[in-house]
């Protein structure tokens, strides 16, 4: 509305650029949005209505694909729904522990050795992740962690990403913080515990979502390391629904939904700590 | 590599610079308990990257070097010969690998561009000053958040020959409406292409967005004073501008791209035949469900280094353009 009333003031080839460029921006917003609205509208059909009456809205509205799901003993989404929830729970809760901890002594102390560990680690989100997948599961099995919540949590959280992350925030801190405490006779660990952790909290709640989400999203290490259908996480089994239910697409939908519902409300909530974090680590880095 | 490790091994250097006037003296027993501190809080997390990073990377080269069975309890030593064999062919492995690695690269080559330019000029049109740009920005990142198994199974309904939606939708407006977008050539790469498309673009459009923020409206107000039209600026103006954030996605895409497992795996299970199944999934699935693993591991690094040449002779050729069209 008030984009028009603008364009009014504006000459005529630029009002024409002005709704140009709507038109584009909306059409491709469309082309990203429809398949999103058109898996959750399929999901509340009947069976028979999602192949016969693909685009019309669901008439009659139905729970029936969800019923399906819910009840069946062979995919037990509820388990996996439980499953993934725990997974990216841990795997945050290490990640979040192990690189705040790691990150400041790469950022805020001195240390021998401290330019190797740094190069090392950061080394590493070069390699591609394949070259640890064979290994990583002869490992994961000598531990006896297969088919377990270990395998899918303990190994991913040894990543770099947390520490590259986390480092750049307390590089960013100003100097008088800590030495003010130090004045007060706080050591180290008091410093890092109720001064430094405190004014980090919106860099860690960033890192809490983005490793939830990697967690939850993960794919290929998950189907490969989790065997028993009661172990498996969302990703690996809808893969699996898929194969049983390949021509339900009601049913197939209503499994995605509740795979993606999770991390779409994340994601509304989080969004723009998510987009500026994700932007601003890879334009700063 | 080298380049990265540079970068950021730059502030601590700094740091340390800053600080010597203060240091004077060292009092030793002081300076070992800083040092013991700065450890413990590194602990955990180097547990956690010794053994599940640092282990494997090495066992992984060890294993190549071996002809290593899950069902065997001493493991052979055998030199190069799973790199030999990778690079003799008519071996067991290396045609299926090598023709694995031309459907990465194909992926890649198509691919690459595609994720670039349209990111490239949607952060352009979303750059401009409009409304809801946060709203647009939001929808055309959201799909990325989602895990690869929901891109999987939506567009897997969307693309199906039969009952799918779009061979549906194509027979609406008088189009063939019986396309093979899953099962057959060449299809199937339009598929692989544009669904990567559709769920990884909001990715790089934020960060050419944030690389356009970063250039200095100045720039743009001294071009338009010497009387630059838009191409003009866009030359002069927004690419040199962008130059930093440009090898970064264009690196970064490429490694993307090439690690592409997901939608192979879920839309055409690697189809028709072997057409479309790429080398991470042919090395998992050689490596864990044919426990085909010591060529397996050569193979990741056989990966490893080709990507490693790739990522540097494309980061060196970007400095270089760049570098020709400041003079």
């Amino acid at each position: 509305m008030t984009a028009i009333m603008n364009t009014r003031r504006m000459p005529a080839k630029k009002a024409w650029a002005q709704v140009a460029l709507y038109v584009i921006l909306i059409a491709l917003a469309l082309v990203i949005i429809l398949p999103l609205i058109w898996m959750v509208v399929t999901s509340f059909k009947t069976d028979a209505d999602a192949v016969r009456e693909p685009y019309s809205l669901p008439d009659p509205f139905s729970l029936e694909a969800y019923q399906t799901l819910l009840t069946s003993g062979q995919q037990p989404i509820f388990l996996w729904v439980w499953n993934s929830f725990a997974a990216a729970a841990l795997q945050t809760v290490l990640i979040l522990l192990t690189a705040s901890m790691g990150a400041y002594a790469l950022a805020r102390l001195e240390f021998p050795g401290k330019r190797v560990v740094f190069g090392a680690i950061i080394a590493t989100l070069l390699v591609p992740p394949v070259v640890f997948l064979i290994p990583n599961y002869l490992i994961v099995q000598n531990l006896g962690w297969l088919d377990s919540i270990w395998a899918i949590t303990v190994p991913g959280a040894a990543g770099a990403f947390g520490i590259f992350f986390l480092r750049q925030f307390f590089v960013g801190l100003p100097p008088e913080i800590e030495e003010a405490a130090r004045i007060d006779g706080a050591g180290d660990i008091r410093i890092f515990v109720q001064v430094v952790l405190p004014l980090a909290r919106p860099a860690l709640a960033t890192l809490a979502v983005l490793s939830f989400l990697g967690n939850w999203n993960d794919f290929l290490w998950p189907v490969y390391v989790l065997l028993s259908p009661e172990n498996l996480t969302l990703q690996p089994g809808l893969n699996q629904l898929q194969g049983a239910y390949s021509t339900h697409f009601a049913i197939v939908m209503a499994g995605a939904v509740i795979a993606s519902v999770p991390v779409l409300i994340l994601f509304g909530i989080a969004q723009r700590q998510i987009v500026e974090s994700v932007a601003g680590s890879a334009v700063k880095g | 590599m080298t380049e990265t490790a540079t970068l950021v091994a730059a502030p601590p250097r700094n740091r340390a610079g800053g600080r010597r006037p203060k240091a004077g003296p060292v009092r030793k027993p002081t300076s070992r308990r800083k040092t013991l501190t700065a450890y413990l809080f590194l602990a955990p997390f180097l547990v956690l990257f010794l053994t599940f990073v640092v282990a494997p990377g090495i066992f992984g080269i060890w294993m190549s070097l071996t002809n290593w069975s899950p069902f065997r309890d001493v493991q052979q030593f055998v030199g190069l010969q799973n790199y030999i064999d990778l690079f003799t062919p008519g071996s067991v492995t290396s045609s299926d690998f090598w023709k694995s690695m031309s459907v990465t690269g194909i992926f890649v080559l198509i691919s690459v561009p595609f994720l670039v330019v349209i990111p490239l000029l949607v952060a352009i049109l979303l750059n401009q000053r409009i409304r809801a740009a946060t709203t647009f920005r939001t929808i055309f990142f959201a799909p990325y958040v989602l895990g690869v198994a929901v891109i999987g199974v939506i567009w897997g309904y969307v693309l199906d020959t039969q009952s799918g939606i779009l061979n549906h939708l194509l027979g609406l407006v008088g189009l063939p409406s019986n396309l093979p977008w899953t099962v057959d050539v060449p299809w199937v790469w339009v598929s692989l292409v544009g669904v990567t498309v559709w769920w990884t673009m909001g990715l790089n459009t934020i960060i050419f967005l944030a690389g356009l923020k970063g250039i200095n409206a100045d720039l743009y107000e001294a071009a338009s004073i010497d009387g630059a039209g838009a191409a003009s600026k866009f030359r002069n103006v927004t690419v040199p501008g962008l130059k930093p954030v440009m090898i970064f996605i264009t690196t970064t895409t490429i490694l993307a791209s090439a690690n592409m497992f997901g939608q192979s795996y879920l839309l055409t299970k690697g189809g028709p035949g072997t057409e479309t199944r790429t080398v991470i999934m042919y090395i998992a699935d050689q490596g864990l469900s044919q426990n085909n693993m010591a060529p397996a591991a050569a193979m990741s690094y056989v990966l490893f280094a080709a990507l490693a040449i790739i990522s540097v002779v494309n980061f060196r050729l970007q400095r270089e353009r760049v570098e020709k069209g400041a003079r």
